[in-house]
């Protein structure tokens, strides 16, 4: 009973960390339709801004929470002045060039911060399950992920503003029409995106040991859950995470890893080559 | 009134630049070392391949380092357990073209749109790397080669004189025979873009439904021609493990994917020489950045990447060449 308990929370929390990843680029993405393949140094950059505010002294919860967020989503804004507006409409140039700061950041980290893994202590203790003990955590990352998916949701669904974002993604005309400019429409998207990839970045610092390649681990599967997913930003992200985070550890369970890991991978090959337009194209067909 | 003919000499021909190629080929290694020399040539090879699935074919393949991966694994996997090298390098090439068909046509016969493509090519390639690096301990070993996981396969033999095992090439023979391809693979696929099936191929790059409607089978196209970029790919791959005597999981990573298209791009799509040059350039430039302390070559290669999408998208040197050259009086640009 205990076992199968840790087991299921171990595969909520591999569900939740796949979605955590994928949020800020299922965002970009599902309303943009822009790839940002920088999306894992983004990530990268959320890890090493917690860092640093942790050396200058900030507290843990304030350096996860706020600084990488906000940092993030500074250096978004300026990245979607810089490059990524030049490029709406034109999806492999955006790869391109979104490729290219994926390099140039990777290189840039690891020139300020040497290619050594650099580590961040565990806030929380272990919590007692029966007889078993799972990290508290775990728990935690899996709470913060319900709150931020259902947060976004709600204000995509239930608000103004992300009433005005999808009609604005729908139809930029008719909105621009109506008296909103498109062109800040895609830039605050584009920030809030950022902001939750540094958010994602920020939260998991303490599980993975960093270093300034780190985000090629993270942009594969983001990737492929976002376009598995498909366009609808929330349901997509979900389906996507529950489907490929439950093949992705059951063959863990079998094998290792790695094997798990390479079933993931097939799987999105396989379901992309069957639903080219991801999960959302058929089912849960316009959720947000 | 009287047509005045064209005078004949006036035209540059293909085999004029191939000429000049293989005169440069020849003179370099006089100017620099052959162990250079000879990776930049592979470099050349690698940029050809995907300068004819890209500029040619359409088809922007994210993860070109698979098939080149795949013939360097090969050739060291077959050459340790035959010994010689010469079914080796075909082989190479047969497994890295074979891998591209097969991911080929799983991709165009089910339809799958641009972006998309580039995800699985990228999948793919990533697949590939997480495997290839988890196969450390000795239950990973193809016949008498251990793949030996991150640290790779050293110590196979290198590259021999057809039917004599004791007489390795080397050195600048390796270059020889590396130059000798690299001319060969690119009046191979010259050729080819001239026949009636680089026609049809220009035509599914320009506009993929005509080309359909026209009777074409698209799909058919697409795959073959995709097939011979990881063939190409692979034979490069063969010489990059001859070279370097060793074949890690490096050739597999995203780096090198990333790298082979900022080689196209910079070179100019659309045609086969452009990348080819953007190769041999970057790649020398690579190597001297290597030779720098405190910057980091990513931060270079991904700065440029970005300036050439944001302000050159037909490449860099065709841009550099437009000012030189007067727009020619009639008919089709000689560029490819």
């Amino acid at each position: 009973m205990d076992q199968t308990l840790v087991s299921l929370f171990d595969l909520i929390y591999t569900i939740a960390t796949l979605a955590l990843v994928s949020a800020g680029l299922a965002l970009v993405f599902g309303l943009m339709r822009v790839i940002n393949l920088a999306h894992g140094e983004f990530i990268v950059l959320g890890g090493y801004a917690t860092i640093v505010a942790l050396q200058w002294g900030v507290n843990i919860w304030v350096a996860m929470l706020l600084v990488a967020p906000l940092t993030v989503g500074v250096f978004g804004l300026i990245v979607e002045r810089l490059v990524i507006r030049w490029l709406y409409g034109r999806t492999v140039d955006t790869l391109l060039a979104t490729w290219g700061l994926s390099l140039a950041m990777a290189g840039g980290l690891s020139m300020v911060f040497g290619s050594t893994t650099t580590g961040v202590p565990n806030p929380l203790g272990p919590l007692q399950l029966g007889s078993f003990q799972v990290g508290g955590y775990g728990v935690f990352l899996i709470a913060l992920t319900v709150v931020l998916l259902l947060t976004m949701y709600l204000v995509l669904r239930h608000t103004r503003a992300g009433l005005v974002v999808r009609g604005a993604m729908q139809s930029a005309e008719v909105a621009a029409a109506l008296g909103h400019s498109p062109q800040r429409i895609y830039l605050l998207t584009f920030v809030v995106g950022s902001m939750v990839s540094g958010l994602a970045g920020g939260v998991l610092a303490p599980l993975v040991g960093l270093t300034p390649n780190a985000g090629g681990q993270f942009i594969a599967k983001a990737f492929i859950t976002v376009i598995s997913g498909g366009s609808s930003v929330v349901a997509g992200t979900l389906s996507a995470s529950v489907l490929l985070g439950t093949v992705s550890k059951f063959f863990e369970l079998l094998a290792t890893p790695v094997v798990g890991e390479l079933a993931l991978l097939i799987s999105a090959v396989v379901l992309l080559r069957w639903l080219p337009q991801g999960i959302t194209s058929r089912v849960f067909k316009g959720a947000a | 009134m009287k047509r005045t003919p064209t005078p004949p000499r006036a035209r540059l021909r293909p085999w004029h630049g191939f000429a000049a190629t293989a005169l440069l080929l020849a003179l370099a290694p006089l100017l620099v070392n052959d162990f250079t020399l000879t990776l930049l040539a592979i470099y050349a090879l690698l940029a050809l391949s995907l300068a004819f699935v890209w500029g040619i074919g359409g088809v922007l393949c994210f993860g070109q380092a698979a098939f080149y991966g795949l013939g360097a694994y090969t050739y060291a996997v077959v050459s340790i357990n035959m010994g010689g090298s010469s079914v080796a390098l075909l082989l190479g090439v047969a497994v890295a073209g074979a891998a591209a068909l097969a991911l080929g046509s799983m991709m165009f016969y089910g339809r799958i749109g641009d972006v998309y493509l580039g995800v699985i090519t990228l999948v793919f390639t990533l697949l590939l790397f997480k495997y290839v690096s988890s196969t450390a301990g000795s239950a990973y070993a193809i016949g008498q080669a251990q793949l030996g996981g991150f640290n790779g396969i050293p110590g196979f033999p290198a590259l021999n004189v057809p039917g004599l095992p004791d007489q390795p090439v080397y050195g600048l023979g390796l270059y020889a025979v590396v130059a000798s391809a690299l001319l060969a693979c690119w009046g191979l696929l010259r050729w080819l873009c001239q026949t009636a099936f680089g026609r049809v191929l220009a035509g599914v790059r320009e506009n993929e439904l005509r080309a359909e409607l026209s009777g074409y089978d698209v799909r058919l196209i697409k795959t073959l021609t995709f097939g011979l970029g990881g063939a190409v790919a692979g034979l490069a791959g063969v010489f990059f493990a001859c070279w370097a005597e060793i074949v890690t999981p490096e050739v597999f990573s995203l780096g090198v994917s990333a790298e082979i298209i900022i080689w196209v791009l910079v070179g100019g799509l659309g045609t086969l020489w452009g990348p080819m040059l953007g190769a041999v350039l970057l790649g020398a430039l690579k190597g001297w950045l290597g030779t720098q302390q405190g910057l980091d070559s990513g931060v270079v290669m991904g700065l440029l990447l970005m300036a050439v999408v944001l302000f050159l998208p037909r490449g860099v040197l065709p841009a550099l060449l437009k000012l030189f050259r007067r727009p020619p009086p009639e008919g089709p640009a000689n560029g490819r």
